[in-house]
């Protein structure tokens, strides 16, 4: 095999770092052998970005020793990394959106004619001849922000790899592909493979990883979990390997805290319905199928019905009933965010209506869907959540601020009682309510924004990843709150790209597939098998279906 | 042509567009608006605040901006006025030196300091307002161009047009090849639009800034010294608040004031298109100059509605 | 990659600040108001007749309008944005304060001040609904309203209206009237700012617009009415300077008075990035500017130098909110 007598062109002996407080590696060892495509997989705070970092000379190590081409090495700039062969390429496309894709393709390095002036006619004929090797026909005099996100990619890609690359690192590089990109990109990868190079190949969707990786290395906690051939690791014992559990823990009681009496308590299949609504079937009448099985007659607290918004959502109807935990399945980028963010009106629709108790919601105010009790929990903290500027009090405060005063005029003591209040129950931990919430752990943000939310009393929260990027204590905490608030008959819409949380965590799933529901699951179907089957099965349906 | 061409092709080009139109308007409407005699004046007037615009364009596309420049013209022509009894090499390299010095330090503190342009400019607005005070005693003394050579700079005159209309048109296109066709201007372009990715494509961020608020200090200083040739005399009231009428013309001209995008052809034609407004408002007579404000004003609205819509046009194909 | 910057920013700042942080902190909360105390005391010290109380009264008076422009321009800046027409409102102010003087002095000014409103208004719906960055928005109008105020009276007028001049030179128990009037909208202001719905969800906005936006805040209403302020009070000032000039001056009224509140707001340590109001200490920063200039004059140093040590100043007081706005 190619593995073989063969030197690691990258390799990591030993590596630590540290962050105040936080040890991040902790003696991590990883050889990159050329032509080899190597996962590095985690959970959220394993290291893996830690590790990166100081690959591409973003950190320096601490402790330990980096080796590139068989010598010690120290990258001090991400630059250096790059010029001496170490190509990544980041999640977020990291190239100019508004200049053309010829230059962003070639920038620094474009073909010159007399007095050294940029040739552009020789500059776009090389740009189409290098894109057409990753499969990308365009016209690359346009602005790169014209091109879709998989096409802008690609680009990324190809440029990362042209500069005589040793070494391609790759971090999450298919989180906004389309499945057809994901080939191409599975192409392009085993491409670098036979010419050579070494990849590394950063994901959390497992299946890919079977799919193109040779190598995996399984980071957790700062340290080396397991490293060695990918093919020889049962997927499970991968899992189990990342999370830290027992393989037979993981099989006997999931992954999740969710309440175990939760799941245990959840109605199975109702026998008067039994197969009018298998997984497979298209979304037909969702309202009129869920209207029936485990509602006992409640009325839905909310309602979407028809949400669409042209390459974005087709058609998506959703129902949420008081006390019910409803998930939302899919692949990234497949209307799940889209869906939340319509509901309260945060994204302009097409077509489509919101209903509330019954009662139509006014399309596209926020500030509506709030007054009626809908409010989202949005999936980027940073950016749409917390006002980084305002202590934790004023951030519990604010969407309430309406009903926390008089005449425009805010009632300080109402709202010092309603902070304490929530942050006892959330255990919120700041030094006081006046900490600027910046300065609070990711958990305890998360809980903050919760707490802005419980305090305009919902009748439905609307969770987009509600415990992506918290440590496991806080994780933990958020999802007994979810369970705890649904026995209150609050209803919860719970987006997760965590299959567990979502099999766990809900009690009825929908599965969306490029902005439409594809399948509703409920009951005994409810798992993580039968979602990915939802998923796996429409793609080929929907394919046919256009 | 989709909608996007068009949009992008509006947003490129309007301001040229737009000064054509207005010309022919003008020709048809009044008899003297298209004399070689007329024409002459708009140039000639325009060309000084067009050698600031070339300077704030590379300022503006590398998602700075430069309040400074008014400031350094007005700086520019004083030394180039006192510089002018030392003969014509020190009547022009003195404002140079001296202008591009500043444009250097501020360009210095915004690069390593990570300060908003917005207000290192504006302190170097302020500063330079004071230095200029001070080498003229307080704004009394106007020192006059007693050097002829250099006087010439700013009154000859080629083809029935002064030097520094000839002097602005090469600059332009020098500034053209060096935007669109040297690694330079395609580091001006990444920044302005992505700083982070610039960065980690190898552009040199830092040296780039710095050069950037160089050049539009050099401009500035240029067109004061410029200028002061012209008018014989460096005169310390003129210039204040130009530095919004550059911005003005650039914006005009289709860059955007976010950075990333435009180009030195719009920025010539938003100036021209300022003087031609100026001289229809003079044609008509009645008018006071007040009104050419107006309908600046009115104008620069209108081209930032219009360039809002086009980019969200854009940004739906 | 934001998590790529934030993280060298942070490293950066772990190697350099270990003790530096709370200096910077302290010097951005309160250095406008030491400064202002060490510019008084040296004054009281060196300075000849600095405490009669006429040349105390002029200080204040010469700072009126820049103070309560520069409250409205807190307003603006902590949202993020930035009001350049506030100079060119002044005059249009003071031009439609002339014109309707014949209605007599109060329905002049109403028409002003509605003048100066609807000029924001103008700003703020380019800004809130129609996307325009502050910076163009404004600068549009900074060019256009100073033109019209122009056009509508295109040079000085004096006038003899008592009431009108009686609002520029009365004073109540030895405190000029627009002094008083100044002061007055400072704490309305800082009302506003500090206990109103509408003054948090300012600053909200300011922090992060689209939080904001999620958290059903209405947003475009909020920006166009800090707009609408800043406008109203910027005439509100126009009208107080003409008062006091006893003539309309649309000319020069006014004239880089934006400036002028950019640099109070800055140098009494409200960040460009928004998210903060610091009412009080842009009062202090308006009177800090002013004192320097003053004191410079007094001890025989030329306006030149007021500039040079003005722009120094804005450098030192950013660069402090540069320390504290990045961590």
């Amino acid at each position: 095999m190619r593995r073989t007598e063969l030197e690691p062109v990258l390799e990591a002996r030993g590596v630590s770092k540290r962050f105040p407080g936080v040890l991040a590696l902790d003696g991590v060892s990883l050889a990159l052998l050329p032509g080899q495509v190597h996962a590095l997989v985690g959970e959220n705070g394993a290291g893996k970005s830690t590790l990166i970092k100081v690959f591409t000379g973003v950190y320096q190590p601490d402790g330990g020793e980096l080796r590139y081409r068989g010598t010690g090495a120290a990258f001090g700039t991400p630059m250096e990394a790059q010029r001496a062969g170490i190509s990544t390429i980041y999640q977020e496309v990291n190239l100019v959106p508004m200049m053309s894709v010829a230059r962003n393709l070639l920038l620094g390095r474009e073909p010159r004619g007399r007095f050294g002036v940029i040739d552009a006619a020789a500059m776009y004929g090389e740009a189409e001849r290098v894109l057409s090797g990753y499969g990308v026909e365009t016209d690359v005099r346009r602005p790169l922000r014209t091109l879709g996100v998989g096409a802008q990619q690609m680009v990324a890609l190809a440029r990362a790899v042209s500069v005589d690359a040793r070494v391609v690192i790759m971090d999450e590089p298919t989180s906004s592909l389309e499945p057809r990109e994901v080939d191409t990109l599975f192409g392009v990868i085993r491409r670098l493979r036979d010419s050579g190079i070494a990849v590394m190949y950063v994901s959390h969707r497992l299946d890919e990883l079977y799919r193109v990786c040779d190598q995996v290395t399984v980071l957790r906690d700062g340290r080396l979990a397991h490293t060695g051939p990918l093919a020889e690791l049962e997927r499970l014992r991968l899992i189990s390997l990342m999370l830290g559990r027992e393989l037979n823990e993981v099989r006997s009681q999931g992954l999740t805290r969710f309440s175990r009496d939760r799941r245990a308590a959840r109605p199975t299949a109702p026998p008067t319905a039994p197969s009018t609504e298998p997984s497979t079937a298209p979304p037909a009448q969702p309202d009129e199928a869920a209207a029936g099985p485990h509602t006992n007659g409640q009325v839905p607290v909310v309602e979407a019905r028809g949400l669409t918004r042209r390459h974005v959502l087709e058609g998506v109807d959703v129902s949420v009933r008081p006390g019910e935990v409803v998930g939302l399945g899919g692949l990234l980028g497949a209307g799940r965010t889209e869906t939340a963010k319509a509901i309260v009106g945060a994204l302009p629709l097409d077509g489509g209506q919101v209903l509330v108790t019954g009662l139509p919601l006014r399309a596209g105010s926020t500030a509506a869907a709030i007054r009626a009790g809908v409010s989202l929990l949005p999936e980027d903290r940073k950016a749409e959540g917390i006002i980084p500027t305002l202590s934790v009090r004023e951030n519990i405060a604010l969407a309430a601020l309406p009903s926390l005063g008089r005449a425009g005029v805010v009632a300080e003591a109402k709202i010092d009682r309603v902070v304490e209040i929530f942050m006892r129950r959330l255990r919120i931990k700041a030094a006081s309510p006046h900490q600027l919430v910046a300065e609070l752990s990711g958990g305890n943000q998360q809980k903050v924004l919760l707490a802005r939310w419980l305090a305009v009393r919902p009748k439905v929260l609307l969770l987009d990843e509600p415990t992506r990027g918290i440590d496991v204590g806080a994780k933990a905490e958020v999802q007994g709150l979810i369970d705890e608030l649904a026995q209150e008959g609050l209803g919860v819409l719970l987006i997760s790209s965590d299959l567990e949380e979502l099999v766990e965590g809900a009690d009825r799933i929908l599965v969306l597939r490029e902005g439409a529901v594809v399948g509703e699951l409920s009951g005994d179907e409810v798992t993580e098998e039968r979602i990915m089957a939802t998923i796996a099965e429409q793609t080929i349906a929907g394919q046919s279906d256009g | 042509m989709n909608r996007e061409q068009v949009s992008r092709t509006l947003q490129q080009h309007g301001a040229v567009m737009v000064l054509g139109l207005l010309v022919i308007v003008g020709s048809l409407a009044f008899d003297s608006f298209a004399t070689p005699a007329n024409a002459a004046s708009v140039v000639v007037s325009s060309s000084f605040l067009a050698i600031i615009a070339i300077g704030m364009t590379f300022v503006i596309i590398s998602g700075g901006i430069d309040l400074s420049v008014g400031s350094l013209f007005v700086l520019g022509g004083v030394l180039a006025a006192y510089g002018s009894q030392y003969g014509p090499a020190v009547a022009l390299l003195l404002p140079l030196a001296v202008c591009g010095v500043v444009g250097l330090l501020q360009g210095l503190v915004i690069a390593r300091t990570g300060m908003a342009p917005f207000i290192v400019t504006l302190a170097g607005l302020l500063g330079v307002r004071g230095l200029m005070l001070a080498i003229s005693d307080e704004g009394a003394t106007t020192y006059l161009v007693k050097d002829r050579s250099f006087a010439a700079l700013g009154q000859g005159e080629i083809l029935g047009l002064s030097y520094p209309v000839h002097i602005t048109i090469a600059l332009a296109l020098v500034a053209m090849v060096l935007l669109q066709r040297t690694g330079f201007g395609q580091n001006v372009y990444a920044i302005g639009g992505n700083e982070q990715a610039a960065a980690l494509m190898g552009v040199p961020v830092s040296r780039t800034k710095v050069y950037v608020y160089v050049m539009s200090g050099l401009l500035a200083g240029l067109a004061g010294a410029l200028n002061a040739a012209r008018l014989s005399s460096g005169v310390t009231i003129l210039g204040i608040g130009l530095e919004l009428d550059a911005i003005a013309a650039v914006v005009i001209g289709g860059t955007l004031l976010t950075g990333g995008a435009g180009g030195i052809t719009g920025s010539v034609a938003g100036v021209l298109l300022l003087g031609v407004i100026q001289s229809l408002i003079n044609q008509v007579g009645s008018l006071t100059s007040a009104f050419q404000q107006v309908v600046s004003g009115v104008f620069l609205a209108l081209v930032v509605v219009a360039q809002r819509l086009l980019s969200k046009a854009q940004r739906l194909t | 990659m934001a998590e790529l910057t934030h993280d060298r920013g942070s490293q950066r700042g772990g190697r350099v600040a270990v003790l530096k942080p709370q200096v910077y902190a302290w010097v951005q909360d309160y250095g406008v108001y030491a400064a202002v105390l060490v510019l008084l005391l040296f004054n009281v010290l060196f300075t000849p007749h600095f405490l009669d109380a006429s040349n105390f009264r002029t200080q204040l008076v010469q700072v009126t309008p820049i103070v309560i422009v520069s409250l409205g321009m807190a307003l603006v800046i902590g949202t993020q944005g930035i009001d350049l027409s506030v100079g060119s409102v002044m005059a249009l102010a003071a031009a439609l304060t002339v014109l309707y003087l014949g209605y007599g002095w109060l329905p002049a000014l109403l028409v002003a001040v509605v003048g100066g409103a609807v000029v924001g208004a103008a700003g703020g719906a380019l800004v809130a609904y129609v996307g325009v960055q502050p910076i163009v928005a404004t600068l549009a109008l900074l060019v256009g309203v100073r033109g019209l105020a122009n056009v509508l009276v295109p040079q000085l007028v004096e006038f003899r209206n008592p009431g009108l001049i009686a609002l520029g030179s009365s004073s109540v128990a030895g405190i000029p009237v627009i002094v008083l009037i100044a002061a007055a909208l400072t704490l309305i202001v800082l009302f506003v700012v500090r206990r109103t719905t509408f003054g948090r969800q300012v600053v909200a906005i300011g922090g992060n617009r689209s939080a904001s936006e999620l958290s059903g805040l209405p947003v475009k209403r909020v920006l166009l009415i800090v707009y609408v302020i800043s406008g109203l009070l910027a005439a509100l000032a126009g009208v107080l300077a003409t008062a006091r000039l006893q003539a309309s001056d649309p000319t020069s009224l006014g004239l880089f008075i934006e400036l002028s509140a950019i640099t109070a707001v800055v140098v009494g340590g409200t960040p460009l990035t928004g998210g903060r109001i610091r009412v009080l200490s842009t009062v202090m920063g308006a009177l800090l500017m002013q004192l320097l200039a003053a004191t410079l004059i007094k001890h025989n140093l030329p306006q030149s130098w007021t500039q040079m040590v003005q722009a120094v100043i804005i450098l030192a007081a950013v660069y402090a909110t540069r320390k504290r706005g990045t961590r």
